[in-house]
């Protein structure tokens, strides 16, 4: 029997014109959102440990109305339960607040036995969040897995690094990241839309966790974003279309940069 | 001046290009000390600015994940309070520095792509969005821990004293409890390591799945080799070389992206190279609005020309 909590995340999708809002937080309101794409892949892994043996996905999420969405999708998928953490008090937390409120919502759950994370998530994409839940609770982080067995007590993972492939051994509670690599996440079937409806959802508050409002959000982070500017755009380069000489024109560009 | 703490990546000994970036910007802040956990060559440490070099013998640091390493820094953060805690945007990096400063109750930056001192107050930079958007951050609580992309800045060599301290810490029995039981090396490929390489060339779908012309004009730049998601997903190059949002982000000075549309998701991993050029058979290609110089064409045709020019022209 085995518990995993997956933490997904609402976030704007990267198709569309994100942005920020006047306090300099992400704009999360004027553009449609849905479950971060990255965290298919730790719903799907998670459902994959559970089918192969016995046990239960609880998704988790931290995030507006709107984000119920996204724990709707996880439903869908196949997780059993889901849970949505909601405040005021919430919005403009960065990592660390957000990592504290996701950690006391764990605390909360309490008798699971893995933690799943996507990678990173599609918009501010820092990929540190399941660290920082890690290390408020005291366990250890296999960050971007490849591969996830578990075998009773034992989990290996395999994670491809730049210089080498690590196996990694670890025997209770344990958070996970689980890259893109893992394999494709499953589309919800019609059968999934429909029991998703039934499934239960508890939405828990701040004070429900213990969690001090004072302690999140915006004006109590522990970095302020003093400024935000959009890129330049890129001035419109040179285009030339090969006729027989695109790569000694190429070159030439780059001799006249000084790059040869 | 106030000590600024480097994390010193070191493989083999050897000091990789982005700690000397480190030890270069630590020198904006403060003086800065060297963290080494093994060894590393002291030499360069100090040739380039290492005033102290910290070093740490143990174990226990190469057989499990960041924990102990985590720990050890968070200490030498409490006996020495430095202005400042840098460490390379990798993702051992991001995991060590989000560590430390949640044990010292410190503001964290992550991918800062520069940082920038004025009398005590750190202003760092992020590039959001898919290079979208640049913002600009303050700590506003205890001593910034920041991790900085590789290529943010140029390492100069300014000599420090670079004397060295044998360091231990005390490992907790939790950061010991997920073991590395086998690490298997990758076979070098003898390019430059894809983040750190001053010149990326890519292939995509374009390629139809062979890359022999783009590592061949790479080879003769003396460049590092790149992949889109979609060359990756069709299994033509390994994961490890992927530009994206699900792969690596570069920033070199010069990117060459060829056969590879320019979706949104590539876009993510190359937005910000200091120079962009294309070849793409398509002349609708959306890479063509990022860059400086672009060919329509085949690349099997124009990066073969292309290769004996750059030939020619180094002689």
């Amino acid at each position: 029997m085995t518990k995993i909590v997956v933490a997904v995340k609402y976030v704007p999708d990267a198709t569309a014109d994100r942005t920020f809002s006047a306090d300099n937080t992400v704009d999360r309101a004027g553009v449609d959102g849905l479950l971060s794409e990255l965290d298919e892949y730790a719903v799907e892994q998670a459902l994959q440990v559970v089918e192969a043996g016995e046990g239960e996905v609880v998704v988790l999420t931290v995030g507006p109305d709107d984000a119920a969405d996204a724990v709707r999708k996880a439903l869908q998928m196949g997780a059993d339960a889901g849970i949505h953490v909601q405040d005021d008090a919430i919005h403009g937390s960065d990592a660390f607040a957000t990592s504290a409120i996701l950690a006391a919502a764990i605390e909360k759950v309490g008798d699971y036995d893995l933690l799943f994370f996507g990678m990173a998530s599609t918009d501010a994409g820092l990929g540190v969040v399941p660290t920082l839940v890690a290390e408020r609770l005291g366990l250890p982080a296999v960050t971007y897995a490849s591969e996830i067995t578990v075998d009773g007590e034992t989990v290996t993972i395999r994670r491809d690094g730049d210089v080498a492939t690590q196996e990694i051994e670890a025997t209770g509670k344990l958070v996970v990241s689980v890259t893109d690599q893992t394999g494709e996440a499953r589309y919800p079937s019609f059968k999934g839309i429909m029991a998703a409806k039934k499934k239960p959802v508890e939405e828990w508050t701040l004070a429900d966790l213990g969690v001090d409002a004072a302690s999140v959000g915006l004006d109590n982070a522990w970095t302020k974003v003093e400024s935000f500017e959009p890129r330049p755009p890129r001035t419109a380069g040179e285009i030339v279309t090969d006729e027989g000489d695109g790569g000694t024109k190429l070159v030439d560009f780059l001799a006249s940069k000084k790059f040869v | 001046m106030t000590e600024v703490l480097v994390l010193i990546d070191a493989p083999d000994g050897k000091v990789t290009k982005p700690s000397l970036e480190l030890l270069t910007i630590a020198r904006r802040i403060g003086e800065p000390s060297a963290i080494v956990f093994g060894s590393a060559d002291n030499g360069v440490l100090a040739e380039y600015g290492a005033e102290k070099i910290y070093t740490y013998d143990d174990s226990a640091y190469s057989d499990y994940l960041v924990g102990p390493k985590a720990e050890a820094i968070a200490q030498l953060v409490g006996e020495t309070s430095p202005a400042a805690v840098l460490v390379a945007a990798s993702t051992e990096g991001k995991e060590i520095s989000a560590r430390v400063a949640l044990k010292t109750q410190a503001g964290w930056i992550g991918d800062a792509v520069d940082v920038q001192a004025d009398g005590g107050t750190i202003t760092t930079t992020q590039s959001v969005f898919a290079g979208n958007f640049t913002v600009q951050s303050q700590i506003t609580q205890g001593a910034p821990v920041i991790s900085i992309k590789p290529n943010s800045t140029a390492p100069e060599a300014v000599a420090g004293a670079g004397a060295v301290e044998a360091k231990t810490a005390d490992i907790s029995d939790a950061a010991k409890t997920a073991k590395i039981t086998s690490s298997k090396e990758k076979a070098a490929s003898g390019r430059p390591e894809l983040t750190e390489a001053a010149i990326v060339v890519s292939g995509g779908r374009g390629t139809g799945g062979d890359f022999t012309e783009v590592e061949a004009f790479a080879d003769s730049l003396g460049a590092a080799v790149g992949a889109s998601r979609a060359a990756v997903d069709s299994g033509w190059y390994p994961h490890t070389f992927q530009v994206g949002q699900t792969g690596k982000t570069v920033s070199p000075q010069l990117y060459v992206a060829n056969g590879i549309s320019g979706a949104i998701q590539h876009r993510a991993g190359m937005q910000t190279s200091k120079t962009i050029v294309a070849v793409n058979k398509d002349d609708e290609a959306p890479i063509f609005e990022l860059v400086d110089f672009g060919v329509v064409g085949d690349l099997k045709a124009v990066l073969p020309q292309a290769t004996e020019a750059v030939k020619q022209r180094k002689g």
